[in-house]
């Protein structure tokens, strides 16, 4: 299931090492995931669902879903797409008898519904909080959030205090940019970002980008993170910090963990939070079987680790992400048996459509899927037409022999820390979901704390630079840095997003922005 | 509007203007684009040095001088899109330039089958020239030679 060669990627696999799933030895190689790793060995249940006992696969790859949760090491619920492989890992299935591939307990699945409907919890063993206790207990039990290990390792944390003018949370594309641009004048900037490497969904668009030369089109995804990455590394007041995951924002001080050991606590000026974004599911029958993915877990699996999801796919999903993944499937060998979209036409570039298209992958818009079919993993999906009600037109079923659906249906920003924050947040549909208020320059409704990028509201790598641009640019001026070079810039940096926005395709963005910008006057 | 989106390719009625025979027959490929819908797209206008791509604003679909083309297929290699064909007529065979991207490399002297817009097989053709693709980023650039009439439809071939 690795991949040896590949078009565009060249897979550099690390020592191999051995790591240990229910006990039984699996080959790995060092900078592979556990969740990569076990998939590449063909494991594709890797636990239960503790209600119902349903199978649970890998979905996202960027540790947002939970749907990878394992056992490592004796410690339960680790995000086993987030941890890398050691030689000698012992890898456990949860909430499973004897293992999640044949787990007793899945007879749940088929009868707890009938007793128990969804809901009922609540209201069953309310009367006598005996009754209540015991049946906790029992259902507990049953449930298994996994076991905690019974003993603590006895070594001191370690701890460390960091002050800087900037601090960066994600090295995304906007991260990155935001960093470079703070950096560039002279601030001191800390980049930190939970990944063991710099690039966020970057390090996984192997195709060319969209834009103009100065965002540099034309140039790969992969290639771009390079180039960010390097121009990041040659300023010697910008700090890089990977491994380090940032879990709260307490005013101006950042709070994280790095290597899953040190505690830092950054206090910073300014704080530019490009956290990025969360895939999105569907609603469909067996949506939660194993061989289910968001589009950016498969781009994850195939274009990081060079690993194959499959051997025939669905996507559902005609932007962008949806169309390009198509392609990136059939460079890697991977059939795609067609594109679902339920809109009446084409939702991405029409070029990346034409792209697919004309290596004879249909694309069938007004149709969608109405369920995967499968027992413990996806086998096939079912797609139908749709009516102008949305509704599926009866005896318009198609079925599909698919051994993995995709569904690229688009992101929602990742804004968690924005609340630590106390940042003031609206629903606006057209940016994917809840935003921040913000300037122009990209400065939320708290002072000294930015946005850049997905987390700002859904758009593209090169948005994500240009708003990293902006909010580094700003924070640096702000703080006193730059002078008339760094207006001068600013300037020109917002007359280059205005201008890549005033097409048909950021129209929607533009409508959304309306909705979100703050009028707080910052001068010049 | 057309419904180009909805089919996810181009028809006759969508497509711009072919280059006139004689540019065709005149000794050098010329480009040939199929980028009609606009997008936040520039590089094919940024890297032609002869000013033959016209475009009003990063958004605006590129438009080409036929005149100006000197066919030196700058654009073709930097196209995000895959949207940009060279095209050519000599001796009575049709010729056109792709940009590739899958394994195995295609190589001269390479037999492959050739695909329509739509994806359907609509013959064969040979390889007379291939880029080497580490010289292009992993775009390998590929000319096929087919059926003078071929020209106006292929958009893709593979190796079988
Ligand atoms: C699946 C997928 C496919 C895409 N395909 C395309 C495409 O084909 N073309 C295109 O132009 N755009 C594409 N995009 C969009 C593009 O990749 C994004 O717009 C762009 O990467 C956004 O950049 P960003 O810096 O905001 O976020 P990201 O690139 O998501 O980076 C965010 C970074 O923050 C880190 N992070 C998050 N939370 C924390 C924390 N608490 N502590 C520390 N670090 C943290 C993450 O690990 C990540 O590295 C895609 C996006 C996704 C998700
Ligand atoms: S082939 Fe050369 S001259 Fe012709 S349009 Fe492309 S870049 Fe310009
Ligand atoms: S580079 Fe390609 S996709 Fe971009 S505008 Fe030019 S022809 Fe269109
Ligand atoms: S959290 Fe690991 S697959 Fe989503």
């Amino acid at each position: 299931m690795r991949l040896e060669s590949h078009p565009i990627v060249d897979f550099k696999r690390g020592k191999e090492v051995t790591i240990y799933f229910n006990g039984k030895p699996v080959k790995a190689y060092e900078g592979e995931s556990v969740a990569a790793a076990l998939y590449a060995a063909g494991v594709r249940v890797f636990s239960r669902s503790f209600r119902f006992h349903r199978p649970r696969g890998f979905f996202c790859a960027i540790g947002k879903c939970s749907q990878c949760m394992m056992e490592v090491n004796g410690v339960p619920n680790v995000r086993t797409c987030k941890i890398y492989v050691k030689d000698g890992m012992q890898i456990r299935t949860q909430n499973s008898i004897p293992d999640a591939e044949n787990d007793a307990l899945a007879i749940f699945d088929k009868i707890i519904d009938t007793v128990f409907p969804h809901g009922s919890h609540y209201k069953k063993f309310n009367r006598s909080a005996k009754l209540r206790e015991l049946a906790t207990k029992q259902m507990r039990k049953l449930a298994g959030f996994g076991n905690p290990p019974k003993s603590v390792p006895d070594v001191d944390a370690e701890y460390e205090v960091i002050e800087t003018d900037v601090a960066v949370i994600g090295g995304g594309p906007g991260g990155m940019s935001a960093a470079i641009h703070a950096g560039k004048y002279g601030a001191r900037v800390i980049v930190m970002d939970e990944n063991p490497f710099l690039g966020g969904q970057l390090v996984k668009q192997t195709h060319r980008f969209f834009g103009s030369a100065k965002e540099r089109a034309g140039t790969r995804g992969i290639k771009i993170a390079k180039i960010l990455e390097e121009e990041l590394l040659s300023y010697d007041n910008v700090e890089v910090r990977k491994e380090t995951k940032v879990f709260g924002v307490y005013g101006n001080e950042v709070a994280a963990v790095e290597k899953d050991r040190k505690l830092l606590r950054i206090k910073a000026k300014k704080i530019v939070i490009a956290t990025g974004a969360y895939e999105r599911t569907l609603i469909f029958e067996n949506n939660d079987l194993p061989g289910v993915y968001g589009a950016g877990g498969v781009q994850t699996l195939m274009n990081v680790y060079g690993i194959k999801p499959g051997e025939r796919g669905l996507i559902i999903g005609s932007g962008n992400v949806g169309l390009i993944l198509t392609y990136q499937l059939l460079q890697a060998g991977v059939d795609v048996a067609a594109i679902v979209e339920a809109m009446p036409r084409v939702g991405g570039y029409f070029v990346h459509a034409a792209k697919v298209r004309r290596l004879g992958v249909p694309i069938y818009t007004r149709h969608t899927i109405v369920r995967a079919v499968g027992n413990k993993k996806v086998e096939g999906a079912v797609v139908a037409q749709l009516d102008d009600r949305w509704q599926p037109v009866p005896g318009t079923e198609k079925k599909f022999d698919v051994d993995f659906i995709c569904v690229a249906v688009g992101l929602s920003p990742a804004h968690e820390l924005l609340y630590h924050v106390k940042a003031q947040m609206k629903f606006v549909p057209e940016l994917g979901g809840l935003v921040p208020l913000r300037t122009r320059y990209n400065e939320t409704s708290v002072e000294g704390i930015y946005v850049a990028g997905d987390v700002a509201g859904i758009e593209e790598a090169t948005a994500a630079i240009m708003e990293g641009r902006i909010a580094g640019l700003h924070a640096a001026m702000s703080l006193g840095y730059g002078g008339e070079d760094v207006k001068k810039e600013l300037e020109e940096a917002v007359k280059d997003i205005e201008a890549f926005r005033a097409g048909p395709f950021g129209e929607r963005i533009c409508h959304g922005l309306e909705k979100c910008t703050l009028e707080k006057e910052v001068s010049l | 509007m057309s419904n180009y989106l909805e089919r996810g390719y181009l028809e006759r009625e969508d497509l711009p203007p072919f280059p006139p025979e004689e540019r065709l027959t005149s000794g050098k490929p010329v480009a040939y684009i199929e980028c009609v819908q606009p997008i936040p797209c520039s590089p094919c206008y940024e890297s032609c040095r002869f000013d033959a791509i016209q475009m009003d604003n990063i958004n605006d679909p590129p438009k080409l001088d036929y005149e100006k083309c000197t066919g030196c297929m700058a654009c073709i290699r930097v196209c995000p899109g895959l949207a940009i064909f060279m095209l050519q007529i000599k001796d009575g065979k049709g010729y056109v330039t792709i940009q590739y991207e899958f394994l195995p490399w295609l190589q001269k002297g390479d037999r492959v089958k050739l695909y329509n817009r739509k994806g359907e097989e609509v013959g064969e053709g040979t390889v007379t020239w291939a880029l080497n693709p580490e010289r292009n980023d992993r775009t390998q650039l590929v000319t096929i030679e087919m059926n003078k009439d071929l020209i106006y439809e292929v958009r893709a071939v593979r190796k079988r």
